[in-house]
């Protein structure tokens, strides 16, 4: 699903430039459920960006479900976006003016499909969240465990190929991070290829697989025993 | 454009970020009225200005007589000069290719009365021409014609608020009103734009004023009119040899400054056109300064509402929204709110401006108003520079990668 070779990436900072990273070498096949480790700094972050047409690698190859993402311009990019991947982030991003609904709902409206079909869809995903009885509440009007869990319906709404968590449970507490993995887990059995972007142990080995990073290059990439999350819930 | 499902999408966001919305239309709203109401009054008060100076005919010379202050060709000095009938022909005889009319006026106080009612008014003894002079315009019945001037008619044309004081409702036109002891029989009812005064004048043919008088021959004072074609160094150069021809005529020494006098309103003309020109300056720059505050305020909000919104859109290009897309739906709502809210400002304006109508006469601002054409082009230009101001921000923010917009504060 996933293929990439010898990624590197150099932020400027003033007069200088900061090496991210260092040269990446990795795969990931459909269906799997991958962490990725590192303590702050250590280019975690930057590799899901990149992953995620966010940002662009200075050097190397990167190939998404057998396409090459190269020399993107930003109109390609969003497309590639929209087609490929669905975005989980730390800090949830909803907009805060749309329903629950309606946020889930457009990335659908960038696909270009109708309208009532639209919300359709949308309400198929908020319900497999468990949050079809919230479906015209604002965000502000969410909690925290409710709020990613309508970014993590918004992300499958517009079908990916990949799902993409940068830190999903950073902000919210321990019983409500292992019912968001709870959710990230079955979303996962039902074949969806999930990178998940954590610094906490525990999370990550609620994944099938630890990619460890420092300073910029995979130090360990290990297969690991899923602790089921619906365990602890 | 035409998306149905866009135009939808900006409804809504409209409708729930009413705040913002309403910050950039009452902007819009506010600069366009505030244009219009300086400008209708800017035009106000050149109406005002118009009306005071541009009343009477411009293309006018007029010929006082006065006393000589100098000895000359045997006469000595004091003499006091007199027209005559003859004078009013050589005129007319000698500079035919510059005059269009030559009239005598013989002013005169006299005791009018109708019925029970009476009243002083001033009458002036006139030959047809004066009408064209004074921009007299007649509301009813006619003018002093050359048959009254052959015929030496008691025939008079009186003011409209001669009419109102002497004859109250009753039409006065046929009726015979008492004029310093001479029965006249009204002919005409004139009005002036000159302001009341005017309106308080009674025409008669010199020619019957000069028989009440001894069938003399004597003229008060002479008006000549030129053509406007001369233009204002053609009026000077025909007064100047008007003047020689005149005071050569009558033995006044050329060098005398009293004797004769003239009064060449085309140098008046001139210097109220000079003013009316920089009160137009005065208009145009005022309408322009709130004009360009006006986009200025506009652009201020259009950058405060794309700042606002960069994690939104940061937020919706992750979700898949190209650039185009983005700049899209930013400038299409802003379009759109600058577009109604404008036109509620541009309507709101001219209703005030004509529910204000008359009532500021007294602060020299008459009848003001706006056409609309200057109006409507005015908010164009602030849709437009709305726009403008809002495609910059919104290009910069299509720009931004969406990482750089999400990240946290």
């Amino acid at each position: 699903m996933i293929q990439i070779k010898n990624l590197h990436k150099s932020y400027k900072m003033g007069s200088s430039s900061l090496h991210v990273l260092k040269g990446i070498n990795f795969d990931v096949e459909e269906g799997e459920l991958v962490a990725i480790m590192g303590s702050s700094g250590s280019g975690k972050s930057t590799l899901l960006n990149i992953l995620g047409m966010l940002d662009g690698a200075d050097e190397g190859e990167y190939i998404l479900d057998q396409v090459p993402i190269k020399n993107l311009n930003e109109t390609k990019a969003a497309k590639y976006r929209n087609k490929f991947l669905g975005f989980v982030f730390q800090s949830f991003n909803l907009i805060n003016y749309k329903s629950a609904l309606e946020n889930v709902a457009l990335p659908l409206y960038y696909q270009g499909i109708p309208r009532k079909e639209r919300q359709v869809f949308a309400l198929e995903y908020l319900d497999r969240v468990g949050l079809k009885d919230w479906s015209t509440h604002l965000p502000s009007e969410l909690s925290g465990g409710q709020k990613q869990r309508v970014a993590i319906a918004r992300a499958m709404a517009s079908r990916p190929k990949v799902l993409l968590a940068d830190e999903p449970t950073g902000a919210l507490d321990t019983k409500t991070s292992y019912e968001v993995m709870d959710l990230i887990q079955k979303i996962n059995q039902e074949g969806k290829t999930i990178l998940v972007v954590t610094h906490e142990p525990d999370i990550a080995h609620m994944c099938k697989r630890i990619v460890l990073l420092k300073d910029g290059v995979i130090i360990e990439d290990k297969k690991v025993d899923q602790v089921l999350a619906s365990a602890h819930v | 454009m035409f998306n149905r499902d866009r135009w939808r999408e900006i409804f809504e966001t409209i409708g729930k970020n009413k705040l913002r919305t309403f910050l950039s239309g009452f902007t819009v709203a506010l600069g366009i009225f505030i244009f219009i109401i300086l400008f209708g009054l800017g035009n106000g008060l050149k109406n005002t200005f118009q009306e005071f100076f541009l009343d009477d005919a411009s293309n006018a010379i007029f010929i006082y007589p006065g006393r000589t202050s100098m000895p000359y060709k045997g006469f000595k000095a004091n003499r006091r000069i007199e027209f005559k009938n003859e004078d009013v022909e050589d005129i007319k005889q000698n500079f035919p290719m510059f005059t269009e009319y030559v009239t005598p006026r013989i002013t005169r106080s006299e005791l009018t009365s109708f019925k029970n009612e009476s009243n002083t008014y001033t009458t002036r003894a006139v030959a047809p021409g004066h009408q064209f002079i004074e921009k007299t315009i007649l509301m009813k019945g006619r003018y002093i014609n050359q048959m009254d001037l052959n015929k030496k008619t008691k025939n008079a044309v009186i003011g409209r608020l001669v009419a109102k004081d002497l004859f109250k409702k009753e039409d006065p036109i046929g009726k015979y009103i008492d004029v310093g002891s001479t029965v006249f029989k009204v002919v005409g009812v004139f009005q002036d734009d000159g302001g009341d005064n005017e309106e308080r004048y009674i025409y008669i043919p010199y020619t019957t004023r000069q028989l009440l008088e001894k069938s003399n021959d004597k003229v008060g004072q002479i008006i000549v009119t030129f053509p406007k074609e001369l233009g204002h160094v053609g009026a000077v150069a025909f007064e100047k040899s008007l003047k020689k021809f005149f005071k050569d005529k009558k033995s006044v020494d050329p060098r005398d400054p009293n004797g004769i006098y003239f009064q060449n309103l085309t140098d008046d003309l001139k210097q109220s056109q000079q003013f009316a020109v920089v009160l137009q300056l005065i208009v145009s720059f005022v309408g322009l300064g709130t004009l360009i505050a006006g986009i200025i305020g506009i652009s201020n909000i259009m950058v405060f509402v794309v700042k606002e919104r960069t994690k939104e859109l940061g937020i919706r290009k992750a979700l898949g929204a190209t650039p185009r897309s983005v700049i899209q739906m930013v400038l299409q709502e802003s379009v759109f709110i600058t577009a109604i809210s404008g036109y509620v400002g541009l309507f709101l304006g001219i209703a005030v401006l004509k529910n204000v109508g008359l009532s500021l006469e007294e602060y020299f601002i008459k009848n003001p108003f706006i056409d609309f054409g200057t109006a409507f082009a005015a908010t164009i230009v602030l849709i437009i520079f709305g726009a403008i101001a809002g495609y910059i921000p919104a290009k910069r923010a299509s720009r931004i990668k969406p990482i750089v917009a999400l990240r946290d504060e």
